[in-house]
């Protein structure tokens, strides 16, 4: 599967209270959480992000608490993977927990400009800006991880087993 | 090659596999897992969705409406309410209505829930404050939460351990809250991602356990998936009182300490004998820096609490420097103890009185303005000093607003002074 969308740009250490402040934690329906997904970090984007959008991070993105209604905002807001320098850890496994592809891809948050159209193989973990033939390689997810994505989440998992 | 306390614990709870290392996964037992009302609604919608008629085992599963009870608002009475009918159906012994609620993971400890050798998960990123009974504790996600209310089980990566170890006696007001700013400030906030901090030397072995459970609590501002402190008579004492006092469950544990040969990915040492209260400055935790750094920051709100320091002896700390004093004019100060039990002895030992007389308020138990849920919100422009953990842009009100966080002796001074100070020039 490829993923295009346009490139949202973000810096390091962005947390969880930017990207769902807990003034609206007070419900967990998707499309109310995506009304404010990232709001304060950058107040315009539930305007202005577009269905298969990419929010392109620097380090530790998504820090602070364990708030799983933060994925949940970002993918609920239709962006359709997060690429980062590194994800903060509760983050990384509620991602991966819930289906919202990330990608931990240190070159490729370098390179990728805010507006940028970008390209994710989702498979393959390549990334590109749009019309580019470079590419730029994700880290490879542990067997046991690439597990959880192929059923396509964990309740989709457990059931599996 | 040996192992340290938390890959002992983890390989404990790890049926069929004889050997781990860092960086394997592995399928754990908990023996506990834990939800709140912000993350739990999530999970019982994940839970049902597997239709299951039980939950693993009804003793085990933990749900404590803290962050928005009493309700604020209609919206988090609906959620809270979503905790209280599935704990009624499910038969979930240890729900906390109010009136027995207190903030999680002050509650837990205090009234046995959590022993020592346990592998604990909770959907709230500072379940790692269990740490200090020498458990390991991680925080997760509700979906996590939800597959340990159904199967006991978590998936796991073993973590590498970031040894630090403190040498050296503490001066005056500083204690477990000052050490943890302290070597954040030295980590940074990703410093140990992925990563165990396990704490330890002269100056942990004569902490009293509040002070640890402070240090614990804060392992996940640096990024750290749990923070443990070995277990020694300090945590025995704690552990068999509060088997004494609350009969619960459980009253058997395991203590686990690390082998001589573990192997740790790194060492650090600080000398912590000169040491004066640190306050980190907005809008990172890992921006500590020594209390007399701090000139003239003027603080519209104090707030005294939370899990972090919302126990008895950081009542004792503020009440210390509020006696016979009065809140500075500009300045609001908020206390919450954390729990009924604390209040109850905030009230008996006078303090609760002495922060009224003060000018104070002293509020029922709540996470409240710690995540900007409720009781004590910032408005744009205003500045706090905060025992709390976190002071993200936003953190506590409006996104232009301001966190110092410190110990609760520097919060009570700066209360009284209306500028951030030190407990001793009042």
């Amino acid at each position: 599967m490829i993923l295009r969308g346009k490139v949202h740009k973000f810096g390091d250490n962005v947390n969880t209270d930017e990207i769902i402040p807990a003034r609206y934690l007070n419900v967990s329906e998707p499309e109310e959480l995506a009304k404010h997904c990232m709001e304060d970090a950058d107040p315009d984007f539930a305007g202005k992000v577009k269905e298969g959008d990419i929010i392109v991070a620097g380090e530790n993105f998504g820090c602070g608490s364990s708030r799983e209604h933060a994925p949940v905002s970002i993918k609920a807001a239709g962006v359709s993977c997060v690429i980062a320098k590194s994800f903060a850890r509760i983050f990384y496994r509620n991602a991966i927990n819930i289906g919202l592809p990330i990608f931990t891809a240190m070159e490729a948050a370098e390179v990728l400009k805010p507006d940028d159209r970008a390209e994710v193989d989702v498979g393959s973990g390549q990334i590109s800006k749009a019309k580019r033939k470079k590419t730029y390689s994700a880290e490879v997810f542990p067997k046991f991880i690439k597990e959880i994505i192929r059923s396509g989440g964990l309740m989709a998992y457990a059931k599996k087993k | 090659m040996g192992y340290t306390i938390s890959e002992k614990i983890l390989l404990a709870h790890a049926p069929g596999i004889k050997k781990i290392k860092p960086g394997d996964f592995i399928e754990a037992k908990v023996d506990l897992c834990l939800g709140n009302d912000i993350t739990s609604p999530i999970a019982i919608k994940e839970f049902r969705k597997l239709g299951r008629k039980k939950v693993f085992n009804q003793k085990r599963v933990v749900l404590v409406p803290d962050h928005f009870l009493p309700a604020k608002d209609m919206k988090s009475a609906n959620q809270a309410n979503i905790l209280k009918e599935f704990a009624g159906e499910f038969g979930i012994v240890n729900y906390f209505e109010l009136g027995k609620m207190g903030v999680e993971h002050v509650l837990l400890p205090e009234r046995g829930l959590i022993m020592p050798g346990d592998l604990m998960i909770g959907a709230d990123s500072h379940t790692c404050t269990h740490g200090a009974l020498g458990a390991f504790a991680t925080g997760v996600g509700s979906t996590d939460l939800a597959y340990a209310m159904a199967f006991g089980e978590c998936w796991l990566k073993v973590p590498e351990t970031i040894q630090l170890r403190f040498t050296g006696k503490l001066k005056k007001w500083v204690g477990g809250k000052d050490l943890v700013l302290h070597a954040i400030s030295d980590l940074g906030v990703s410093g140990a991602l992925y990563k165990t901090i396990e704490f330890t030397g002269e100056t942990i072995e004569a902490l009293p356990m509040d002070d640890r459970f402070s240090m614990c609590n804060m392992a996940i501002e640096a990024g750290a998936k749990n923070g443990i402190i070995v277990p020694d008579k300090t945590t025995e004492k704690y552990v068999k009182a509060a088997i004494r006092k609350y009969k619960p469950v459980r009253k058997t544990y395991r203590l686990f300490r690390g082998d001589k040969d573990a192997v740790y990915s790194d060492i650090r040492e600080y000398n912590v004998s000169g040491l004066e209260p640190v306050v980190a400055a907005p809008h990172l935790p890992s921006n500590g820096k020594p209390v007399s750094e701090f000139q003239d920051v003027k603080v519209d709100q104090v707030v005294i609490g939370s899990c972090t320091n919302g126990r008895i002896s950081d009542f004792a700390q503020a009440a210390a420097v509020l006696k016979n004093k009065k809140v500075n004019p500009r300045t609001r100060l908020i206390v919450i103890p954390a729990t009924q039990a604390v209040y109850l002895e905030a009230v008996r030992e006078g303090y609760a009185e002495i922060f009224v007389r003060a000018g104070g308020v002293f509020c029922t138990p709540t996470c409240g303005p710690c995540l900007g849920g409720h009781m004590g919100i910032l408005s744009e422009g205003e500045t706090a000093v905060s025992t709390t953990n976190r002071n993200f842009v936003g953190r506590m009100g409006h996104p232009k607003s301001y966190v110092y966080l410190s110990n609760p002796a520097v919060a009570a001074a700066s209360a009284v002074k209306g500028v951030i100070a030190h407990p001793a020039d009042i």
